[in-house]
């Protein structure tokens, strides 16, 4: 038997080995009606709005400011992957420069309001309609390219993006631009003051968009939008046979992807005071990508799950022991690896890979993608399409 | 006339697959296409139902020019296809399936859409029992079920079926040309891809056999089950008489 049919047998035991918690539990939640799941949001939102609290950071992050992780990487990342979430979890299409649109957001937050200071609420639509716009001018020359090829634009398309920011001027080069106004504050709330200090009122205005994006993507998810975009996923020919405009649908779910990259720049840029070409780099498609993949790309919770996880993990594991250890541990190997964070990647490589072997759907999937990888379809390019699915018993 | 191909030629990149293909399909008929593996029975489906682009030639249908259409619209139009290999969606339940197949009848059409679920599971009452079960659980047999349902469910006026019988079991080949033969009685024209030459020679009326994308046999169904060329080329009927098999038999038109 050739090794590589070995290394098939020996994953193929190892999944069916994987004790599987997560698949019972997701199950009886598909059970519930529509009235029983609301207690189950309204509980997340709760955790969601408390989660500022200080006692929650003496756990969370005990060595650093938990609010200001909770805004940036946490908030953050969770609805960039919710924006991503639709293009790669929904429409099937790989984006690998999904980065570009944040920076969108961010750069039209930064120039209106510091060149021709216009308020951010103002400036946030604005930002959406020209990161979608960004999506569409994206989209439509290379949608008709499938799978690998796309992610290979796409990737060219957001290092185009962060290039152009650096040898524009007016865009500030590489020093990016600075001065950027905070939003105005709403009444006398403390939790809608926005200042300089206090990133709590930021964490709230992003949970507020979090929200939103939630719920039109459930909406849009269950109708005919959502319908045609699980059509062209799991099958785009057949998708057109059955009356699908697919290359529209594609494009859709471009803009509206690249639009929520687009509102989160907006946010970003306003709580950033001072924002740089090098706050958009590949490596932020990148981690967002994996949080979808890791989450369980389609399914809501999931993504919020994976996100989560890639923001708060490296930030906790940094100062934890456990961090400290395996940093030193590769020091030993690699006596120049660099810190925790540098390490980060390499760690999660290793975590992308270890999922893509025993848990390929994701650690939250939804049922629907499930039976697509079964069948080894389900779009994302080849990420999708080439996962290895071994024969359900080896011959001996 | 229905439907009609003049001088179609389709390209893969620099290969082409369809040489100048003249087809035509009228009201009511079932027509098959059948030849050797390769020689462009799929690729003059998926022109037809429009995922194909041709390079030259022209398609009619019900007297409009469809040839660049693009293929969504033509289901609109009543242009319905089972594809090869089924292409059952297979994150989407039977009925999500079947609701699929409904997806371009919109406004007043949809009133209908109930009946016709209604029709599918008559046809095929398996999948009826099947129906929240998800398209890529279904057994292979299941799937063909499926994909016919499902293609019936854009009330089609001419059905093309890719290979109904691919990969199932003797008894449900014949069960499957039955139900074939029942949806062209309920006024569905078929134009009909098979392997399985005899099965589908004694079904349609007419036949149109394929090699290497070109007609080389177009003529009355019953005629080419008799025939010996044909018969030694696609039926196995005459292999040991033939010798060569192959593309020798199948010359004369
Ligand atoms: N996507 C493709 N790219 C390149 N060549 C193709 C492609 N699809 C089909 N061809 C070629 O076009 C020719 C016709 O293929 P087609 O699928 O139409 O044959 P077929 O008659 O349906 O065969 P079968 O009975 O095996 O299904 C073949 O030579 C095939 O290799
Ligand atoms: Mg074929």
């Amino acid at each position: 038997m050739s090794p590589l049919a070995k290394l098939r047998g020996a994953m193929a035991r190892a999944r069916r080995a994987m004790p599987d918690i997560v698949g019972p539990v997701g199950r009886r939640w598909e059970r519930l009606s529509q009235w029983q799941r609301r207690p189950f949001y309204v509980l997340a939102l709760a955790i969601a709005v408390l989660a500022p609290a200080n006692s929650v950071g003496r756990i969370m992050a005990p060595a650093s400011d938990w609010k200001t992780i909770l805004f940036n990487p946490i908030g953050v990342y969770i609805l960039l992957a919710l924006g991503l979430n639709v293009v790669v979890g929904l429409a099937g299409l790989l984006d690998l420069g999904y980065v570009a649109f944040f920076a969108v957001g961010a750069y039209t937050m930064a120039t209106l309001a510091t060149h021709r200071h216009w308020s951010f609420w103002l400036v946030l639509p604005i930002g959406i309609i020209l990161a979608a716009f960004a999506g569409v001018i994206l989209g439509a020359p290379t949608l008709r390219l499938r799978g690998d090829y796309l992610a290979i634009v796409t990737l060219g398309f957001g290092e185009i993006v962060r290039r152009i920011a650096i040898n524009t001027n007016s865009l500030g080069g590489p020093r990016g631009i600075s001065g950027i106004p905070h939003p105005p504050s709403i009444g006398h709330v403390k939790a809608l003051t926005y200042g300089v200090l206090d990133p709590k009122p930021y964490y709230y205005l992003l949970l507020a968009m979090i929200v939103l994006v939630i719920f039109v993507g459930r909406r849009l998810e269950r109708s005919r939008v959502g319908r045609s975009w699980q059509a062209v996923r799991e099958d785009e020919d057949v998708a057109e046979l059955m009356g699908v405009p697919s290359f529209k649908f594609k494009l859709w779910a471009f803009a509206i992807g690249a639009s929520i990259g687009g509102m989160c720049g907006v946010i970003f840029a306003s709580k950033q005071i001072a924002i740089t070409p090098d706050n958009f780099p590949f490596l932020l498609s990148v981690l967002i990508l994996a949080a979808v993949v890791l989450g369980g790309s389609g399914n809501i919770p999931g993504v919020i799950l994976g996100a989560f996880l890639v923001a708060w993990l490296p930030e906790y594991l940094r100062d934890a022991s456990f961090g400290k250890f395996v940093v030193r541990q590769v020091h030993h190997v690699l006596p120049r690896a660099g810190s925790f964070s540098d390490l980060r990647v390499l760690i999660f490589g290793g975590a992308l890979v270890v999922m893509m072997i025993f848990r390929p759907e994701g650690l939250l999937p939804s049922r629907k993608r499930r039976a697509e990888l079964a069948e080894g379809q389900g779009g994302m390019g080849s990420l999708g399409g080439t996962v290895v699915v071994p024969p359900p018993e080896e011959s001996k | 006339m229905l439907l009609e191909l003049k001088d179609v030629h389709v390209h893969y990149g620099k290969v082409e697959a369809l040489k100048g293909i003249s087809i035509t399909v009228d009201e009511g008929e079932i027509v098959t296409l059948i030849g050797a593996n390769g020689a462009g029975k799929t690729t003059t489906l998926k022109t037809i139902s429009g995922v194909r682009p041709v390079t030259s030639g022209s398609v009619t249908f019900r007297g409009d020019n469809i040839t660049s259409l693009p293929g969504h619209r033509r289901v609109e139009r009543g242009l319905s296809q089972a594809p090869e290999g089924r292409g059952i969606f297979p994150g989407m339940t039977v009925v999500e399936n079947l609701e699929m197949g409904a997806y371009a009848r919109r406004g007043s059409q949809r009133k209908e859409v109930p009946a016709d679920f209604e029709r599918v599971y008559q046809l095929f009452p398996r999948l009826a029992e099947r129906r929240s079960q998800m398209g890529g659980t279904l057994s292979g047999g299941e799937q063909q079920m499926l994909a016919i349902g499902r293609a019936l469910m854009a009330r089609p006026q001419v059905l093309l079926l890719d290979e109904p019988s691919m990969g199932l079991a003797p008894k449900l080949v014949s069960q499957i040309f039955q139900i074939i033969r029942e949806i062209s009685a309920q006024g569905t024209t078929i134009l009909l891809v098979e392997q399985n030459a005899v099965q589908a020679l004694s079904l349609a009326h007419r036949a149109y056999v394929l090699e290497s994308g070109l007609v080389v046999r177009s003529a009355d169904a019953h005629s080419l089950l008799d025939d010996e060329s044909v018969r030694a080329a696609y039926l196995g009927g005459a292999v040991g008489s033939g010798g060569s098999g192959g593309s020798g038999g199948s010359g004369g038109s």
